[in-house]
């Protein structure tokens, strides 16, 4: 039998924390080569936005103007926002997959760091995110959209877009580990996802909807992040007319929205994970 | 705790909501020996299994593996066991290549000897052919051996099966059931979990029933064998009117007062001496005009062990196994 040399367990702080991240690494690779088994996950992450993007600019688009400016600028960006919101589903029914298929359990008997499961997963899900961000944008550029602020600013918009995408992930990641199987996770995932994205600024300004109505949308983190996109990438049309703060500050409240929802999420997940056993 | 045990718990109890899943089990299993722990769904199986692997907190007692407690040393239990179960953890969407590498990498191996060490394993495993193959396209043995190998990723001293040939179709069965003997043979101590007697009574230096979550007995097949009694002859007889005869001829043969089931026209009578009890009890049937119709010398089998220990047959489904209560 071959003779190992297995390292000794980290002992300070600075050595776990390399291994956290040699673990995590490997982990997030694992879940990249995913892709090439199966494409059509990531060809489903990117035809229903693309759809949503066809639909909306040339259908429902045909019907509705915004005030002082096109329909299509101010559309893709809430169309961003959407797609990555629902970047959640993916993590979710990757974390249920491994959970019923016993590989929670192999994981959890291996001497990895105990982070690395859920930092690969959610880090490879943010890589699956940009790429469906690339494709969006794509779409968009083909349709009309145009970025109208400058390089450096778009970038911070991805970027945030990136950071609420990694938020939603941890939440999938939760949903993945409290739910009994992959098909209980889709369901609830689209069931809730659907009406917190549409409540919301994401397609139509929310000015001419209910009272009530519009201020859960205007309070809507979505709301808050579609109208931080419109600014990051200079897509002004229909500039709001009520008085909730966040849609006034919408670069600040986007940040701090996906900032605490990281907080939230992110331990809360670790910690259900401690404890998960496989089903 | 002491000792060079290889495994050793005390008072190990869990609870999920109001199922009790273990109440006070103690186990010692020898290194370098087969320990298999045998009971029907349900019993208490792979929560042990689970807690001796650091996956799950006992609500009560202690265990070390390899000398290191699984409570307080969960760490370095970890790098010192493998875990192999009956739900094949692999990644069906790696090749088994890239999953052997992967646990390699997840042991912390250097890079060049993950893979020299997938490929050794591979190899051994009769998986070569299939190693640039996602796990996906395998048959369930091929997947069985491969989740076997991937527990040996780090030469682990103390191996945990949990029902490793559940589901296998026999000739399965036996490759896995050879793999474990080369392991022992090569001074792996192996705890495996099962509901087949069979395999219990062909791999396990030494048996412990579990049920309801408590151990009701353990020792050698043969010790648990002897705790029913030895030996017996069975004898069914072609007609009604021959029963009276045959029983008298087989008291002559055996000394021992024979039971009588009319209803199946048979004949029990304890024996010892094997083969050549057999003997006597057909010559002297042959002496009063009997031809049974079938007479067979029968051996104890675990079930039998089982059926008294617990007032229940060992193999029975159905039952809804624990973790899956827990959920």
């Amino acid at each position: 039998m071959t003779v190992l040399d297995l390292p000794a367990p980290p002992s300070n702080p600075a050595a776990r924390l390399r291994w956290a991240v040699a673990d995590g690494v490997v982990v997030a690779v694992r879940n990249l080569r995913h892709i090439r088994q199966v494409p059509d996950k990531l060809l489903n992450a990117t035809i229903s936005p693309i759809m949503f993007v066809l639909l909306f600019a040339y259908v429902f688009g045909s019907a509705i103007t915004v005030r002082g400016g096109n329909y299509r600028d101010f559309l893709m960006p809430g169309i961003f926002v959407q797609t990555v919101a629902f970047t959640c589903a993916t993590t979710a029914m990757g974390v249920s997959n491994d959970m019923s298929k016993g590989l929670v359990d192999r994981f959890r008997s291996l001497p990895m760091a105990r982070s690395a499961v859920l930092v690969g997963r959610t880090s490879a899900d943010l890589v699956e995110g940009l790429l469906g961000i690339f494709v969006m944008a794509a779409c968009g550029l083909a349709v009309g959209w145009r970025v109208h602020s400058g390089l450096g600013r778009a970038l911070v918009g991805f970027a945030l877009l990136l950071l609420f995408g990694f938020a939603m992930n941890w939440l999938g990641t939760i949903i993945g580990l409290l739910m009994k199987s992959p098909e209980a996770v889709q369901s609830l995932v689209f069931i809730t996802l659907f009406p917190i994205t549409f409540v919301a600024n994401t397609f139509v300004p929310t000015e001419n909807m209910a009272p009530w109505l519009r201020t859960v949308a205007d309070w809507n983190p979505i709301s808050a992040l579609s109208a931080a996109c419109r600014e990051l990438f200079g897509n002004t049309a229909a500039p709001y007319t009520g008085d909730a703060w966040p849609l006034h500050h919408p670069v600040a409240a986007a940040f701090g929205y996906s900032f605490v929802l990281l907080a939230i999420f992110a331990p809360l997940a670790v910690r259900r994970y401690r404890t998960a056993v496989g089903r | 705790m002491t000792g060079d045990a290889a495994v050793q718990a005390e008072g190990l109890r869990k609870r999920y909501r109001r199922t009790e899943a273990l109440r006070g089990v103690d186990l010692v299993v020898e290194q370098g020996t087969v320990c298999g722990l045998l009971g029907p769904n349900g019993a208490g199986k792979t929560t042990i299994v689970r807690i001796l692997t650091t996956l799950l907190r006992p609500d009560a007692g202690r265990a070390t593996v390899a000398g290191y407690d699984v409570l307080k040393q969960a760490a370095l239990v970890r790098y010192r066991i493998g875990l192999a179960g009956q739900y094949a953890a692999v990644d069906e969407l790696l090749t088994g290549r890239a999953n052997l590498e992967m646990v390699g990498r997840l042991y912390h191996l250097p890079g060049r000897q993950a893979r020299a060490r997938a490929e050794e394993l591979l190899e051994r495993f009769d998986l070569a052919d299939a190693a640039n193959r996602v796990a996906k396209t395998y048959s369930g043995g091929m997947r069985r051996r491969l989740d076997v190998a991937a527990a040996l990723v780090a030469a682990p001293p103390v191996l945990f099966l949990d029902e490793p040939t559940t589901g296998l179709d026999p000739r399965s069965r036996n490759d896995v059931w050879k793999i474990i003997a080369e392991l022992v043979a090569d001074g792996t101590t192996v705890l495996l979990t099962t509901q087949y007697l069979e395999e219990a009574d062909r791999l396990a230096d030494k048996i412990v029933v579990i049920d309801t979550g408590e151990v009701v007995a353990s020792g050698t097949a043969a010790e648990l064998k002897s705790k029913v009694g030895g030996e017996r002859i069975d004898v069914v007889v072609p007609s009604l009117d021959q029963l009276a005869d045959a029983a008298t001829a087989l008291r002559r043969a055996s000394g021992a007062e024979p039971s009588v089931e009319p209803d199946d026209r048979r004949i029990t009578v304890a024996v010892r001496g094997g083969a050549a009890a057999l003997t006597a009890a057909v010559r002297e049937l042959d002496a009063v005009g009997v031809a049974a119709e079938d007479i067979a010398l029968r051996r104890p089998t675990l079930d039998d062990v089982f059926l008294r220990l617990t007032g229940h047959h060992a193999e029975q489904s159905g039952e809804p196994d624990l973790a899956e209560v827990a959920r």
